[in-house]
């Protein structure tokens, strides 16, 4: 009976019934795509993000260096800054030096055990990011005033040969890369994580004391380096020791990823920072705990700094961030607002339709149906229209989500632009050529032309294009289809209420 | 059957406050069939809803088979409703979506009766008002008559024992109606109900055993010409004024021709 009501009924009012299966199907609909759309903007953030921190790292700690501890005069080639002596003219100079990255402050490998020791943190490995830089070339025949060359090769200041120096032409190059030191013992975590092997091999246990190096792809295709090769690493003196590269990995391109790996131990030793290291990568044991893993390295190591990948996140920018806010606050805003009025407009048609049928009601009760019978139809009719419009609307969300795929296809995502000079990148490239030029403006190197750059691909701002894909989950359907029977229950409940509030005895004197 | 004593009803009209009943005293014996007239507005309607368990009294007392249906929780009254009185309307009051046969299961429905069993005495009762071969129909699809015969087996079917009928046959033309008056005669007869008919129509009330007049919330009585025609015979137990049979022999005096109930028409 009540099944054979309910479908008459619903027959009988078949353009209402659906009107507001319809409009529930658009708020489900909606609500379908816009999650969708914003989980694939999550994705795709995830996937920048990813890039740019590496899988199985939350958090990073690092060090600022404290205005003027960074030593210009790790750059050297044989006379260093403050030593008086000059090399003579025709000197050959074949310099490799290798030294730890000036924006990064050492940090005592003890503090990693520290931040291994804290609660919820799942492991911490440490790192050391070094810049190996090359000179090559002869002294030229000139005196040079106030320090000789300075440090003024870099490419911030010296380039531009201002000041009072003399202009010579000297038959120097100079290049440089990154080198990072890995701890081989945490292989989910550090700067490797990131990447994708694509030759070769990567670090064993038992390379953690060999000369060996995983070179990373697109710095390998530049100086047609592959498995076997040779590459030559300095030290802290100078000295170049030759690598072999065993793998070759690709990092991805949002990263600011070194172009050198080797074993954190030998980088240690040829850097001369002994258990020392400079950036500390740590998992938390949940994505939950991640804050408070931060907050826990924060207050024991006072003084660093401690980066989550939600911090990254704030820093990402670009069309991802557009589609981001745009999926997180235009479209559930928009979802939201339709579904309200979906709702609304299933609770009024039911309760017009009730209203329409007091008679009908008003009987029923008079040849003994309980109001409890009488208004578990009303909502039966009302719950099945709200199952009607989530299946609707399940399609039409589908047919939503693929509509965004289809028409937004690429986002691109830029990081670290906002940040300007205040980034590790612009003090770096000012405290070398700055503190490194001396006597000041000591005349431009005849800088051989693609020898390499000293900036790294980290200082400037950089674009990683995503392909947007919502992502339609189960549970957003699910969740769609119980909204939408939600919005039949509350239409019934409403339809109900005005059906149990009439008395038998009303609706009967309500001849028409 | 029915035995009310010191009944009102007030309504509130706006700031009016309204009398539809002002002190009604009435007793209705098993079996008896009693025609209720008056001028409209003069609580007919209000005495018949209270008669039903529809409405409250506002005051005294509505005992129904020793039960006072003014104190009775509203899920006993409704169950009283769905057991022991069938509602016949003056809209017929057909579930327009339901046929025939499921508008008169629908008065099952409260009884957990099982659905086959409820099919089989829906079929019985519409055939025995005649529309034996319309069991599929809806009510749209049906005539005024074969739609209040729809509903007269809709009272019946749970063998009620009052049938409450407010103005049968005020929506019907005059053959219909007294068709509908015939059936509902003889339902009275073979059945043992116990009735009571509001009705305008004087014709309709002079077939009953007793009319009640309701003037300005009052209720008088007046002997019927069923009562006049044929004193004391197979009465209704100790009934005050009402004492005539129900039988034949008690003279059917208008319209004296009528046709045996099961030779209606099923269509018209």
């Amino acid at each position: 009976m009540f099944f054979t009501y309910l479908r008459r009924e619903l027959r009988r009012r078949m353009r209402q019934a659906v009107f507001i299966a319809l409009g529930l199907a658009l708020g489900v609909g909606l609500v379908i795509t816009v999650t969708a759309a914003s989980a694939g903007v999550k994705n795709a953030q995830g996937t920048v993000l990813h890039a740019l921190y590496g899988v199985g790292t939350d958090v990073t700690v690092t060090k600022t260096p404290t205005a003027g501890s960074f030593n210009p005069g790790s750059f050297g080639f044989g006379f260093r800054a403050g030593t008086r002596t000059r090399p003579v003219a025709g000197t050959k100079i074949n310099d490799n030096t290798l030294a730890a990255s000036p924006t990064l402050a050492s940090i005592s490998s003890s503090s990693v055990t520290t931040v291994a020791g804290l609660h919820n943190v799942a492991a911490a490995a440490g790192g050391l990011t070094l810049n190996n830089r090359t000179i090559s070339g002869t002294v030229p025949a000139i005196n040079v005033n106030g320090g000789g060359f300075g440090g003024g090769s870099g490419n911030g200041g010296g380039n531009g040969g201002s000041g009072g120096g003399q202009s010579f032409r000297a038959n120097f190059s100079t290049s440089s890369f990154g080198v990072a030191g890995v701890d081989i013992g945490e292989g989910e975590l550090g700067p490797l994580s990131s990447g994708k092997l694509s030759a070769g091999r990567t670090f064993t246990a038992s390379d953690a004391n060999a000369n060996v190096a995983l070179v990373n792809a697109s710095y390998a295709t530049q100086n047609k380096l592959t498995t076997g090769s040779a590459i030559a690493i300095g030290n802290s003196s100078g000295k170049a020791t030759n690598f072999k590269v065993v793998g070759i990995v690709s990092e991805p391109a949002g990263d600011n990823p070194s172009d050198v790996y080797i074993p954190l131990a030998v980088a240690q030793n040829l850097a001369n920072l002994k258990n020392q290291v400079n950036t500390i990568y740590v998992a938390a044991s949940s994505s939950s705990a991640i804050s408070s893993v931060q907050s826990q390295i924060s207050k024991a190591l006072p003084g660093y700094t401690v980066t989550t990948s939600s911090d990254l996140a704030s820093e990402v920018t670009g069309s991802l961030s557009n589609a981001s806010s745009l999926a997180n606050n235009l479209g559930k805003w928009l979802a939201i607002a339709v579904l309200i009025a979906s709702f609304l407009l299933a609770s009024l048609l039911t309760m017009a339709a009730v209203s329409r049928r007091v008679r009908e009601f008003g009987t029923l009760k008079a040849i003994g149906w309980r109001s409890r019978r009488v208004i578990g139809q009303v909502m039966g009719e009302a719950v099945t229209l709200g199952l009607i419009g989530g299946v609707i609307g399940v399609g039409l969300g589908l047919a939503g989500a693929e509509l965004v795929s289809k028409m937004s296809p690429k986002l691109s995502a830029v990081v670290g632009q906002s940040t300007g000079s205040a980034t590790p990148g612009g003090a770096r490239q000012f405290g070398f050529g700055g503190a490194g030029g001396g006597g000041g403006g000591g005349g431009g190197f005849g800088r051989n032309p693609g020898a390499g750059t000293f900036s790294r691909p980290g200082s400037a701002s950089h674009t990683v294009v995503v392909h947007l894909s919502p992502a339609v989950s189960t549970n957003v359907i699910l969740l769609a289809v119980g909204l939408a029977v939600a919005g039949g229950l509350i239409a019934g409940m409403f339809g109900g209420w005005r059906a149990a509030r009439l008395r038998p005895a009303d609706a009967l004197s309500k001849v028409a | 059957m029915y035995k009310l004593s010191g009944v009102t009803k007030n309504y509130q009209k706006g700031r009016e406050k309204v009398a539809a009943l002002r002190g009604v005293d009435l007793a209705v014996e098993d079996g008896e069939w009693l025609a209720i007239q008056g001028p409209t507005g003069h609580g007919k309607s209000t005495l018949l809803q209270i008669l039903g368990g529809l409405d409250r009294p506002s005051a005294g007392l509505v005992d129904f088979d020793g039960r006072d249906l003014a104190q009775l929780r509203e899920a006993e009254v409704t169950r009283v409703r769905a057991t022991s009185i069938g509602f016949v309307f003056q809209t017929f009051n057909l579930v327009p979506t339901l046929s025939a046969q499921e508008n008169v299961e629908a008065a099952l429905v409260p009884l957990h009766v099982s659905a086959a069993v409820r099919r089989q005495r829906a079929a019985i009762a519409l055939d025995s008002v005649g529309l034996g071969d319309r069991l599929r129909h809806v009510p749209g699809e049906l005539s005024g008559g074969q739609q209040q015969r729809v509903a007269i087996a809709r009272a019946l079917v749970k063998e009620p024992k009052v049938l409450l009928a407010d103005e049968p046959t005020g929506n019907l033309d005059e053959d219909t109606r007294d068709e509908i008056i015939g059936l509902l005669e003889a339902m009275w007869r073979e059945r043992g109900l116990t009735m009571v008919v509001v009705t305008h129509d004087s014709s309709i009330a002079r077939r009953a055993q007793r009319i009640g007049v309701m003037k300005n919330g009052r209720l008088n009585f007046r002997p019927s010409a069923r009562t006049q025609a044929a004193p004391a015979q197979a009465a209704p137990a100790q009934a005050a004024p009402a004492q005539a049979a129900p039988a034949q022999a008690a003279g059917r005096l208008q319209p004296p021709d009528l046709p045996a109930p099961d030779s209606f028409p099923a269509d018209e």
